[in-house]
């Protein structure tokens, strides 16, 4: 790639302009680069996560251990939970949103690169926030979901509480900004032609789940701030005893807290429908009924938190309505399933380990989705609530839904982010290995939990008879390691020795396989004019493609090749926002007044010379023919 | 235990034939309350059994339907895998028929369990409007369960005794955290919240001991938050009433007792423990009337034996986590002295 042009830049301040090594990476706002950051990162906090169950399921493997206190127990089961939604999975999803939108829907990056920027780096600050409370007199410690009043300061006098009000604010910002990002540039940066009904199916997904974060991140927001308000100012928002009301936190979480959960199961749903078609050569059977699901899935979601609440006694009417609502997700997630086998069905299957992983997707979800539909039974989910039941239906939808899910997309899109083929044998031994310890972890929890196990007990007694199916269960725990230690020996192997891919490894069908792999900076020499859906495959197929019109002969894209690509200057600014934001959230963890006031002005300084920072910009000149 | 393999066959529930699928899954199997005495298999009381009873319904139409999406599964997967030389797959797009038959069969599928499940909600909320239930408000405290009779003028902890045959109507009720009372094979759980009172019903139809715990997380000792439920006849449940009600304390016959109980004001036991028929009346921790005859301490951590009380008079936060009962820094011999006060009150 050649630069041929960096203008000369007007405005207060000179924006960088490294393009390789370590400050190209700090000021960078290309979303690739974005997406890789996300993506290492989300897989160190995997592993960070990781560990943490791991150390749980050796103190449970026994009755009565003594390996961690009942204490330390509580905050491995805060910081495993609150890391694996928001630290792991969550910014896996993103990872593929940053890096796959623009390719997918033919843009040069997003509505917003710099917002982007400081996504990442809220996100990053966030979890190391959060992380840090270890080494500062303990980690929150009241469960993920954090009820009231175990966390006021009457029954939570550490600081771990505060550690985890302010990284899940940092992390709510971040989230609450990349959803803005992805749905203006979703619905204003795809390429001509490309209607909202031609989008691929992740994209549609992907602008599902940002609707979801849209307008559920801001009850947990409001929830944060009032539990904030009881800790540092003795405000009483959750205190009984002086008319606050402690349901109101549970209301305020689940508003948020069951929309994440869709939040979180999505981006996997949409990576499953573009690897589906792919690897059976046919079409995604049904496109219009699996995104009107999508979007129903979304809408409903926002109707059944009071599931989570069965037992907190809101009476029979209102659990009765809860229940109802709960069971009509079953509907158009039945409708994705059985889409998904119809897409399977009549194809010509390539099983390569995306496809495995999709596949134990489609099954490990439905066990997920199905113990769900136990759940939704409110007179029977007395029973089930708070067991061990419950934590193994979470489980079999995170994990055998969106790890699952998102495998599939790093095996599926790995060779384009880096443009080496991941080796498939090792992948397929990876795969078998994760699904046999995934299960062999898991499925005893349903035992556990029906013959009376309650979740986030640090021990039990051998007279509750509940010894053998939680050795088995840590025996899994350690078999599913070796499976993701398998699959880091694949990447390091791929990114060492890996087989290049070329543009197109898969025989793929969306806009992403038509660029080199990696792409360059500007990702596509023209932008492409789209007639259908799945555009490259129809290029590649005319004849088994639907064309619906032919491409015009001529767009205002094709001038940019003859000219150069204009594409945006890196920026300190998000970084140093993002560092001044963490500073103030630092200090309020400590009411560290002067540490407070550093960061409210340095974000209101980082704010102003974000408005006024150079325009920037470089042009560069596309390689190539393609 | 999967070697134990017996099916029990649960009574006037009328689902027995599809217990061969239950089998398969060596999960009823499992239930039995010897071996498991907090599993929800083996219900003894009317609640649990409806709670049963729509989680088997539910259960049977999920395993029927992960049995229909398991199995197309792997037809297609072994049909459809690629073959050499096969040429490319039709390329079909969709089918409206088929979008309409997936998305009504799973109504009808839940309304199998929809309706059900409205009259389970109802059923298990409040006990048989015919029904004359004995009252008793629980109370949840960080980490012990507190069980007050207001019809009867009758205060216990951690274990609560209820007459079989009789609908109880509990009062649930918290002193500082969220807990959650549960007691698997009675009934299903109903939280415990500061500044609400919930209520709840259980009905034991057989005498017997059944355990409970608390389910939801309330800190360092959540997990020894436990208690048992003694279900004993009517005549017997009487008997035991009267006997809290005229409660006394005699220490006369034994010396060590006696200076057990003097130790027991001495140490400053008395600030948080009260005990029926004594001047000790501070009701911040247990109350200890008749804790001899308890079967355990501690919640339902220790059996009650005199070693296990010891153990805990020496070091409560040792045996208990963040337990709010100091180490009193107590001799060997005055240990001695309080525990024969304590077996001495039964």
């Amino acid at each position: 790639m050649a630069v041929l042009e960096q203008p000369r830049q007007v405005g207060l301040l000179r924006r960088p302009t490294s393009l390789t090594g370590f400050w190209s990476w700090v000021t960078t706002v290309d979303h690739k680069r974005i997406g890789i950051l996300y993506f290492w990162t989300a897989f160190f906090f995997l592993l960070v996560g990781g560990i943490e169950a791991l150390v749980m399921r050796l103190q449970l493997a026994h009755p009565d251990l003594e390996l961690v206190t009942g204490d330390r127990f509580n905050e491995l089961v805060t910081m495993h939970g609150t890391t694996m939604i928001f630290l792991a999975v969550m910014p896996l999803s993103s990872a593929f949103f940053n890096y796959m939108l623009p390719l997918l829907i033919g843009a040069r990056d997003v509505a917003f690169p710099r917002l982007n920027a400081l996504s990442y780096w809220l996100y990053l600050f966030g979890g190391i926030l959060l992380n840090v409370s270890w080494l500062f007199g303990g980690a929150p410690n009241a469960g993920w979901f954090g009820y009231a009043p175990l966390t006021s300061s009457v029954y939570n006098l550490g600081r771990g509480i505060d550690f985890w009000i302010q990284g899940l604010q940092l992390l709510g910002v971040s989230s609450l900004i990349s959803a803005i990002n992805f749905i203006v540039t979703i619905f204003n940066m795809r390429a001509p032609g490309m209607s909202l009904m031609r989008m691929p199916v992740f994209v549609w997904n992907q602008l599902a789940t940002s609707f979801l974060l849209l307008f559920s991140l801001p009850a947990v927001t409001v929830a944060l701030i009032m539990l904030m308000f009881d800790r540092y100012f003795g405000a009483n928002f959750f205190n009984a005893a002086k008319g606050g009301d402690a349901i109101l936190w549970q209301h305020l979480f689940w508003v948020f807290g069951h929309p994440e959960v869709y939040i979180i199961i999505l981006p996997a749903m949409g990576i499953v429908s573009e690897v589906l078609p792919t690897f059976s050569r046919k079409p995604l059977f049904g496109y219009s009924a699996v995104v009107f699901s999508t979007a129903l899935i979304a809408f409903l979601a926002f109707g059944v938190w009071s599931h989570h609440m069965f037992t907190v006694g809101q009476g029979p009417v209102v659990n009765t309505v809860f229940a109802l609502t709960t069971m009509t997700i079953a509907i158009p997630t039945g409708v994705k399933i059985f889409n998904w086998l119809a897409t399977l069905w009549g194809g010509s299957i390539r099983f390569t380990t995306a496809l495995l992983y999709s596949l134990g997707f489609l099954s490990m979800f439905t066990i997920g989705g199905l113990s769900g539909v136990m759940h939704s039974a409110a007179a029977s989910n007395l029973q089930q609530h708070d067991t061990y039941f419950v934590v193994a239906h979470f489980h079999y939808v995170l994990i055998g839904g969106a790890l699952f899910g998102l495998f599939a997309g790093i095996y599926y899109w790995f060779p384009k982010m880096f443009g080496r083929m991941l080796d498939e044998r090792l992948g397929k031994w990876g795969f078998w290995v994760m699904l046999i310890g995934f299960n062999v972890t898991f499925f005893p929890f349903h035992f556990l939990g029906l013959l009376g196990m309650p979740r986030r007990i640090y021990t039990y007694p051998a007279e509750l008879g509940l010894a053998r199916w939680n050795l088995v269960s840590t025996i899994g725990a350690f078999i599913l390691s070796v499976g993701i230690l398998i699959f880091l020996v694949n990447v390091w192997k791929s990114l060492r020795y890996g087989e290049k891919a070329g543009p197109d490894p898969w025989d793929g069908r969306t806009l992403e396989w038509s660029i080199p792999s990696p792409p360059p900076v500007y990702n596509f020499r023209r932008i492409p004019y789209v007639h259908t859906r799945d555009p490259h495959w129809a290029r590649k197929y005319p004849h088994l493609a639907q064309a619906e019109e032919p491409p015009p002969a001529a767009t205002a894209a094709d001038s940019e090749a003859e000219h150069g690509i204009h594409l945006p200057s890196p920026s300190y600014m998000p970084i140093l926002l993002a560092l001044a934001i963490t500073v103030g959230a630092f200090g309020g963890v400590f009411r560290n007044v002067p540490l407070v006031a550093l960061g409210v002005v340095g974000t209101i300084v980082s704010v102003y010379l974000w408005s006024v920072e150079g325009e920037g910009g470089i042009v560069v000149e596309p390689e190539g023919d393609a | 235990m999967v070697s134990g393999f017996r099916l029990r066959r649960r009574r006037g529930t009328g689902w027995g034939p599809g217990s061969l699928i239950l089998a398969a899954l060596a999960l009823a199997g499992c239930g039995r309350a010897e071996q498991f005495p907090q599993t929800v298999f083996d219900p003894a009381g009317p609640v649990a059994r409806i709670q049963l009873d729509l989680l088997m319904r539910t259960l049977y139409l999920v395993i029927g339907i992960f049995i229909l999406v398991a199995g197309v599964l792997l037809y297609v997967v072994f049909r459809y895998r690629e073959r050499p030389g096969a040429g490319d797959p039709e390329q079909i797009h969709g089918n409206t028929q088929l979008e309409m038959a997936w998305t009504i069969a799973p109504i009808v599928a839940l309304a199998f369990i929809a309706v059900p499940t409205v009259r389970a909600n109802f059923a298990v909320a409040e006990p048989p409007p015919e029904s004359d239930p004995l009252v008793v408000r629980a109370v949840g405290h960080q980490w012990w369960f507190e069980f007050q009779y207001p019809d009867l003028g009758v205060i216990t902890a951690n274990e609560l005794h209820i007459p079989v045959g009789r609908p109880v109507k509990l009062l649930l009720d918290s002193e500082d955290v969220i807990h959650s009372f549960w007691v698997p094979r009675l009934a299903g759980k109903t939280d415990m919240i500061p500044g609400y009172q919930n209520t709840m019903w259980i009905q034991a139809d057989e005498p017997g001991t059944y355990y409970g715990q608390c389910a939801e997380l309330c800190g360092a000792s959540h997990a020894k938050m436990r208690f048992r439920v003694i279900a004993v006849s009517e005549e017997e449940f009487q008997a035991w009433v009267e006997r809290m009600q005229t409660y006394t304390v005699d220490v006369s016959s034994s010396a060590l007792a006696a200076r057990g109980m003097e130790l027991f004001r001495e140490k400053g036991c008395f600030a948080c423990h009260a005990i029926a028929g004594t001047e000790f009346q501070n009701r911040v921790g247990p109350d200890l009337t008749g804790v001899g005859s308890r079967t355990t301490i501690a919640a339902g951590t220790l059996a009650n034996t005199r070693e296990n009380l010891s153990r805990w008079l020496a070091d409560p936060p040792a045996i208990k986590p963040g337990s709010k009962m100091p180490n009193l820094g107590l001799k060997p011999d005055e240990i001695e002295a309080l525990v024969e006060f304590l077996h001495s009150l039964k």
